[in-house]
């Protein structure tokens, strides 16, 4: 705000309007804050939440919140670092399976060695960050874009999920490893609830959390953050003045990995047991709530809070529906109004930003 | 006689980079074969050639993006093949893009650093200098004479010539020796094409060496101290300032007497009043003939 200083010119006439650098000085708070890749998700949150809070009785309850906060953490978890990947201008398909691969990795690794379910946890790591090197080295060294490259990993892991698990196991989920070493901790990490005021919470929504604030330190603060933007941005350019590209898209591709095993883990330690199955078609709502949040769909622009927000409206939308006991069909027709009208919004935002000459 | 002397000089100074003969190309293309071009510190060295001519190409070995062929690449007298834009960048070697190689979303001083970007703090808390970073920014676009309200706006909102000038100043800032500009003022007005070229002469005065890729002889001769003619790939031409005059360079960069054929068809007696009647309907028939009948027929409409 003390930037405007440098102009004393302190001529009250109005009229003086026509004379260029003054007028360029008028920049209102108002018109800073359109400029934010958050705004639209903001007002909506604000718009659904008062909506639920109208119509659906129970929605302002403690234990409701909690179980919206629940169920926007399972989706936020995943959306922030699908998010960044999507500033870094491109997709992860894959996304929504690989946390069941995740999950499927860590329970049978453990199981079938007999191991220690901590052991099975690093090795899930493992494999799954290997899946997101996977996706992103192909990216990198080959021609295809990354919409057609992930849609051909999501495939393979779906069939792999499902194959695999019925070869190992003989039915289409895994066995149960609550008896197993390991599980009390693993699951107190990854799933356990905490009561705070006594309101439970769970643990994924400190997670949730803190993959906000990591994101956003790395996206606003760091060089990797910068380079997140130029690659996104434009990636010849990027590559013009020396930012690692293939380092940074793989680096991106490994962080939504990482958010796979986070969500995996919390889905093997909550229920014991995985669904092969499970995950297809959750990759879309993970970058929905990334192009609610705010993030261009074609890249360099957008913010991890958006991300997180995307999903709260995710979370509030549809378990809403539920407290107000309505007909959960409508859930999709309020997502696609929502997912529409953050688009609108974001074209119009880029326009302004990108208004040359 | 002093002349002479002057160049071999010239000749004997170690070149900023010294092109000798070089070539490269596409599978069975020949994007450019047997270009010799130098530059020395303080000078600027032309290149100029119509489109096709093996400017970009020319440029994309310099600048790192390819590697050449055949011939020498000299970086200070030391012979080399440069594999990324990155080392050409360590090298002292800053290229400015006809694209500008900015991110028109970022803001301005996201870019200026872009690719270098000053860190401060260790560990998990290393961290860009934002503070550092916008300052510099500001300050090194207020010696170009840019003063901006404000170093957050993305960089897409400033015009042509003031994003041109962000790059030639990052380029300068980060401690480069030579500057490749590609077209600096392809896509500019007159009056922004002056700022630019005022900038490109201050680097210069700043002792760095400057290679400007033009087609454009008036803005080359205005700045520049050697002048490199392109051609389908090849090299037709290499002057010095005191070896070529400005009508002679439009001339040989125009393709010389292809030129003098132009403009003796141009120059034809204006059309006769059978072509100017229908020349409303059929087009590219005539030059300036039919221009002229067709401004006079605007007076008689006038009247």
């Amino acid at each position: 705000m003390t930037a405007t200083a440098p102009a004393p010119t302190p001529s009250p006439s109005p009229d003086t309007g026509a004379h260029a650098d003054e007028r360029l000085l008028k920049r209102s708070p108002l018109r800073k804050l359109l400029g934010r890749p958050e705004l639209g998700s903001i007002v909506g949150a604000v718009a659904v939440f008062v909506f639920f809070a109208i119509f659906a009785d129970s929605f302002l309850k403690a234990s409701s919140l909690s179980t919206v906060l629940y169920a926007s953490s399972t989706i936020g978890i995943m959306a922030v670092p699908v998010a960044l990947l999507m500033i870094g201008g491109e997709f992860d398909l894959s996304a929504g399976v690989m946390v069941t691969t995740s999950a499927l990795v860590s329970s049978m690794f453990s199981f079938q060695m007999t191991a220690n379910t901590w052991v099975g946890v690093g090795v899930s790591l493992l494999v799954t960050l290997a899946i997101g090197v996977f996706n992103g080295v192909m990216l990198t060294r080959t021609d295809p874009p990354s919409f057609i490259i992930t849609l051909g990993t999501f495939l393979m892991l779906t069939g792999l999920n499902l194959g695999l698990t019925k070869l190992i196991s003989g039915t289409v989920s895994t066995k149960t490893i609550a008896d197993m070493e390991g599980f009390p901790s693993a699951k107190a990490v990854f799933a356990s609830t905490l009561t705070v005021g006594g309101v439970d919470f769970k643990i994924t929504i400190l997670w949730w959390l803190a993959f906000v604030v990591i994101a956003t330190w790395i996206l606003l603060r760091t060089r990797v953050g910068n380079w997140i933007f130029a690659v996104g941005g434009d990636e010849k350019a990027a590559r013009a003045v020396g930012v690692p590209v293939d380092k940074t898209k793989i680096g991106l591709y490994m962080g939504v990995a990482f958010g796979a095993w986070v969500s995996g883990q919390h889905l093997l330690f909550s229920f014991d047991t995985v669904q092969s199955g499970e995950g297809v078609g959750n990759e879309l709502i993970y970058i929905i709530a990334a192009v609610i949040g705010g993030c261009l769909i074609t890249g360099g622009y957008g913010s991890a809070v958006g991300a997180a927000v995307g999903a709260l409206i995710f979370g509030m939308t549809s378990k809403g529906i539920v407290f107000a006991e309505w007909n959960p069909d409508w859930f999709k027709f309020f997502l696609g109004a929502m997912l529409l009208l953050a688009t609108l919004l974001n074209a119009w935002v880029r326009k302004r930003a990108e208004a040359t000459k | 006689m002093t002349q002479t002397a002057e160049r071999t000089e010239a000749g004997e100074r170690t070149a900023l980079v010294e092109l000798d003969s070089v070539s490269k190309y596409y599978g069975n293309i020949r994007a450019l074969e047997g270009v010799s071009l130098e530059v020395h510190a303080g000078e600027i060295s032309c290149v100029l050639g119509d489109n096709g001519a093996g400017k970009s190409t020319l440029i994309k070995i310099i600048a790192g993006l390819h590697r050449h062929d055949g011939g020498t690449f000299r970086i200070e007298g030391e012979e080399t093949s440069l594999s990324s834009p990155r080392e050409a960048l360590d090298r002292g070697i800053a290229t400015v893009y006809q694209d500008l190689a900015v991110v028109p979303l970022m803001p301005v001083w996201r870019n200026f650093f872009l690719g270098s970007e000053p860190t401060k703090g260790t560990g998990p808390f290393k961290r860009m200098d934002v503070e550092f970073m916008r300052r510099t920014t500001r300050a090194e676009l207020l010696r170009m004479g840019i003063d901006l309200r404000d170093v957050d706006q993305p960089i897409g909102t400033l015009s042509g010539g003031e994003r041109q000038c962000v790059a030639i100043a990052r380029a300068v800032y980060f401690g480069a020796k030579v500057l490749v500009l590609d077209e600096p003022t392809a896509a500019l007005g007159v009056k922004q094409s002056g700022v630019v070229l005022k900038y490109v002469a201050a680097a210069r005065d700043a002792g760095l060496g400057v290679v400007l890729i033009t087609h454009n002889p008036h803005h080359a001769y205005l700045v520049g101290d050697r002048f490199v003619l392109l051609k389908r790939g090849t090299m037709s031409g290499s002057h010095t300032r005191d070896g070529i005059t400005l009508d002679e360079l439009t001339r040989q960069m125009a393709g010389g007497n292809e030129l003098d054929d132009l403009r003796h068809e141009l120059e034809r007696a204006p059309a006769p009043a059978h072509l100017g009647a229908v020349a409303d309907g059929a087009d590219g028939t005539g030059g300036t003939g039919e221009k002229q009948e067709k401004q006079e027929k605007q007076k008689d409409g006038g009247r």
